[in-house]
């Protein structure tokens, strides 16, 4: 391999790595897993350029605002700064974001009156509070499954819940997500102080654990029924892309006789 | 008519129906391109592959079509046909209450037509809920928040002149409000799946039955909040019932949050056609059970008596349906369209 291949090679997981980082907002997954990064291109100079298409011309602006927000500053943070252009598709205000992403804008300044009086941090901090949950329950649920009694678990401190290991499943998947989001929301939290509390800080009783986690139940139900619903419409929707001249017809998309796309990871 | 394996008759109302013109022809704008577009992904992403439409017939299908798929194929007995304007983006509509009623007029006993009204036409809106009531006699109402007109692009439940629009609805006895509460797009800034005006506007009009259509889905956590506070909100299962197919799991925690919360007797079926077709979802309710560790988590259970509640029962309720009256009216009036 030459040096130049291998500099491509290394910068391209570099920016997957940082578009992994990013979240869909209302669903808690990463934008790269919901196939919301339609095609990712580094080319030789450096320079990115990167489409981005939702499940449907309605997603809500300020969600697509957040997210593309987001792949800004990974785009950003990358370590050869790179120039770059991201580009929203199909979109029922995809000229207004895209031209306000391209000039650094923030939502309220791109969309004026139609934003209101609300910032988008107070939604932020909605979607803030809803991931932390999702990711407690999958935590809480898999030291249940290992065994440990409603005491033990809500007696936990973070050292210990920092040496406790899942082979693999959803529990395994969020323990670090959870921890990141305990941290992100006290991060003067010591090893020494609880590892669940509510939202709110509040210490968990043993005897309410039970209800507790009903309450996370029906959050992390919307949440998963959102993210199943996406990822059916993003998938029907990519077959619906625009048929070009001696591409696949409809048909062939209902049929299943396309491919899918080649993804960089 | 739907026959359970074991042969019982299990009589069907489907809670949500339309007649629908998406066709390019009728588009107004992209706007309508998109929006049809959108139901077709909704199509295409939860039906099972052998129940998929091309999409022209989806844009336009005929009233024949309807007839077949609901009551010869299907297992419908009534169908609740709901009534969505959209004439920003449709030049004659997308379904109105006109066409619907002029399609329903073959079978009549098979139809249940609702009108819909925009609020904030003001006066307008007041006149043509006269109108519907004296024109097509109707029951019910379906409101669509997050229509656009003009420069507004969605309304509230309880804003004043919705207010006065319920106010007469309760004077002239259109009694049955079915809201549809899925993604609204402005204001931008809001959590976008509000269901929170439902719990003012039932409060409010406590002889008003509000039937919360997609059961507020993604919002579902609020939608039984307020389903245990008003004993005058129902959830429509449309939308959330094809996940039966895809994800069957997550419909099992869905109908299960439902029936803790809301009670089986606040349940409706719906198929939303022409999203879906009413055979499977039906086949697939009715053999469905719930996982052992959801009904034991839950403390409920789908017992075939609850499902005939949902699929019409009680929604026949809410309609004044007499259904041994029903039943007899419908053995005397045969179809003309030819089962294929």
């Amino acid at each position: 391999m030459t040096p130049v291949r291998m500099s491509a090679a290394r910068r391209s997981e570099e920016l997957w790595r940082r578009l992994e980082q990013v979240n869909d907002p209302e669903l808690d997954e990463p934008v790269t897993a919901m196939g919301f990064v339609e095609r990712v291109l580094i080319k030789l100079d450096g320079s990115v350029e990167i489409d981005f298409r939702l499940p449907t011309y309605w997603c809500s602006p300020n969600f697509a605002f957040l997210m593309l927000d987001g792949v800004r500053q990974a785009l950003d943070s990358l370590s050869w700064s790179p120039a770059y252009r991201v580009t929203l598709h199909d979109h029922m205000f995809a000229e207004e974001v895209n031209r306000g992403i391209a000039e650094g804008k923030a939502f309220g300044e791109i969309f004026g009156e139609l934003a209101g009086d609300q910032d988008l941090e107070s939604l932020r901090a909605i979607f803030r509070a809803k991931a932390f949950k999702r990711r407690q329950e999958a935590v809480l649920l898999g030291l249940r499954q290992q065994g440990l009694t409603d005491g033990e678990i809500v007696g936990m401190d973070l050292s210990e819940l920092d040496a406790a290991g899942f082979d693999a499943g959803e529990a395994a998947k969020q323990k670090p997500r959870y921890r990141e989001a305990l941290l992100g929301r006290w991060p003067d939290r010591r090893p020494d102080d609880a590892a669940f509390v509510t939202w709110e800080g509040d210490r968990i009783p043993v005897d309410a654990l039970g209800a507790y986690l009903a309450d996370l139940r029906s959050v992390r139900i919307n949440m998963e029924f959102n993210g199943a619903l996406c990822r059916g419409l993003k998938h029907t929707r990519y077959k619906e892309m625009d048929v070009i001249d001696g591409e696949p017809t409809l048909v062939d998309f209902i049929m299943d006789r396309v491919p899918a796309p080649a993804h960089a990871t | 008519m739907f026959r359970t394996p074991e042969g019982k008759e299990i009589f069907v109302v489907d809670g949500h129906i339309h007649f629908w013109d998406g066709s390019p022809e009728n588009q107004r704008n992209i706007h309508g391109k998109q929006f049809v577009e959108c139901f077709y992904a909704y199509h295409t992403a939860l039906s099972p592959k052998e129940q998929l439409w091309e999409k022209s017939k989806f844009e336009k299908y005929t009233a024949d079509d309807l007839y077949h798929d609901l009551f010869i194929d299907g297992p419908d007995d009534v169908a609740i046909v709901q009534s969505t304007y959209l004439k920003d983006f449709y030049k004659n509509g997308f379904n109105t209450v006109e066409k619907n009623a002029e399609m329903a007029k073959r079978y009549p006993e098979r139809f249940i037509v609702n009108g819909s009204f925009d609020p904030r036409d003001g006066e307008k809106a007041l006149e043509y809920i006269h109108f519907m009531k004296e024109t097509y006699d109707i029951k019910g109402v379906k409101m669509y928040t997050a229509e656009w007109n003009g420069a507004s692009k969605g309304w509230k439940l309880n804003d004043p002149d919705a207010y006065r629009c319920f106010e007469l609805c309760e004077k002239l006895g259109i009694k049955n409000v079915h809201v549809h509460k899925g993604p609204t797009i402005l204001p931008l800034n809001k959590d976008a799946f509000d269901v929170h005006d439902v719990d003012y506007a039932a409060t409010d009009f406590q002889n008003l039955n509000w039937i919360v259509e997609h059961c507020g889905l993604p919002r579902l956590d609020d939608f039984c909040w307020i389903a245990v506070q008003e004993t005058n909100v129902y959830g429509g299962l449309a939308v959330a019932l094809p996940f039966i197919h895809s994800r069957p799991r997550y419909f099992a925690e869905v109908i299960s949050e439902l029936l803790f919360w809301a009670g089986p007797e606040k349940i409706l079926f719906g198929s939303d056609y022409a999203i879906w077709t009413p055979r499977w979802l039906v086949e697939k309710f009715w053999a469905f059970e719930l996982p052992e560790d959801i009904k034991q988590e839950r403390g409920v259970d789908l017992t075939p008596e609850i499902k005939e509640k949902i699929l019409g029962l009680n929604a026949a309720r809410l309609y004044d349906i007499d259904i041994e009256a029903k039943k007899a009216a419908l053995a005397n009036s045969p179809f003309s369209v030819a089962a294929e």
